[in-house]
């Protein structure tokens, strides 16, 4: 079991991924609130996480979850893909190509998330599962879904 | 970082508070001898770092001793740093501000409380401060606890020395506790150790 570390140390090194995964997966105008929502509820059950070796993982959980929860309470809209593409833009991340940006706006949740997890912020396979609450084989399937989806609409 | 990320952080961190989740507050504060590590909790300050301590370490240590609620939150150190700046200029001579003594314990924390009560400009010895706490053989544990004093400065561990004059230790290394006494006048500038 690893020591958890001061909290302050949580939000340097995870602050950013957790941002660019809430941008990708609920738009600029969402990511603030649920962004605000994942480390508030991270920072509750803290003190009682019993291991410290994946808060990288544990964390985008909760963001997940907050995602869907962001997602159910607007009757799941369509995410202003318009202005995550531009956000990402200023981050200094690659500037995507806005068809692109759109068709990803444009999958089921699961497979949009899979998708920003793996080319937004880079995640391998076993994070994205723990990110999205699911087994690696699921987090493999969604995101293999989502790019077949992604092909079928670009091409 | 971009100031976005960092507004939402800010945001973050005040809605924390709100909510009683701000277990341990820390700040840095400059001073004469370097950079201070300021950290508080709900009751009062419980750490003040040295400039030549480790601040990470520090806070690893608050995270596993009080809690791993640890957040960078100047605002909750405003009156601290504010005191320990008048301090510095000469112009404070009793600090006023809650303390939480919950690192230390048993003797210890009795030879701290009764360094607390040093005043301003005078020193003692390791051995009153040993009799002070309730055991006047218990020198040497009295020095531990100078040693160990989790708040330097605001309980003011460089106002003791050795029977005869002699400076002692200073977690804060020698150079700083010289330069404390001559602030407060005690001593000329020239070393007596």
């Amino acid at each position: 079991m690893t020591a958890l570390p001061p909290f302050q140390t949580v939000l340097d090194e995870h602050s950013a991924a957790v941002m660019a995964i809430l941008r990708g997966a609920v738009g600029r105008d969402g990511a603030d609130d649920c962004f605000q929502e994942t480390f508030l509820a991270a920072l509750r059950a803290y003190p009682k996480l019993g291991d410290a070796s994946n808060l990288r993982g544990w964390l985008l959980t909760i963001a997940h979850r907050k995602a869907i929860d962001f997602h159910r309470a607007r009757g799941r809209n369509p995410v202003p893909v318009a202005e995550v593409a531009a956000e990402a833009a200023e981050d200094g991340l690659p500037e995507p190509d806005d068809g692109l940006w759109a068709a990803v706006g444009a999958l089921p949740p699961k497979q949009r998330a899979a998708v920003a997890l793996r080319y937004g912020s880079d995640l391998p396979h076993v994070e994205i599962a723990a990110a999205l609450g699911c087994s690696p084989e699921a987090a493999r399937r969604s995101l293999h879904e989502g790019l077949k989806r992604l092909r079928k609409e670009l091409a | 970082m971009t100031p976005a990320i960092d507004t939402t952080i800010n945001r973050f961190k005040a809605r924390a508070a709100e909510e009683g989740l701000l277990d341990v507050a820390y700040a840095t504060a400059d001073s004469p001898f370097g950079p201070l590590l300021l950290a508080r909790t709900r009751r009062g300050l419980v750490r003040v770092g040295l400039p030549n301590q480790d601040a990470d370490e520090l806070l690893v240590d608050l995270a596993e001793r009080v809690s791993p609620r640890v957040l960078e939150a100047p605002a909750e150190l405003d009156e601290v740093r504010r005191e320990l700046d008048l301090y510095f200029a000469g112009k404070l001579d009793h600090f006023d501000l809650p303390l939480d003594w919950r690192l230390s314990g048993g003797f210890r924390r009795r030879v701290l409380r009764a360094i607390d009560r040093i005043p301003y400009g005078q020193t003692r010895t390791y051995t009153e401060m040993a009799r002070k706490a309730g055991n006047e053989r218990a020198v040497r544990a009295a020095g531990t606890a100078c040693g160990s004093n989790p708040l330097p400065l605001v309980v003011p561990c460089h106002r003791v020395l050795r029977t005869g004059g002699a400076l002692g230790g200073y977690g804060g290394g020698l150079p700083m506790k010289e330069g404390l006494l001559e602030l407060e006048g005690v001593l000329d500038g020239k070393s007596s150790t």
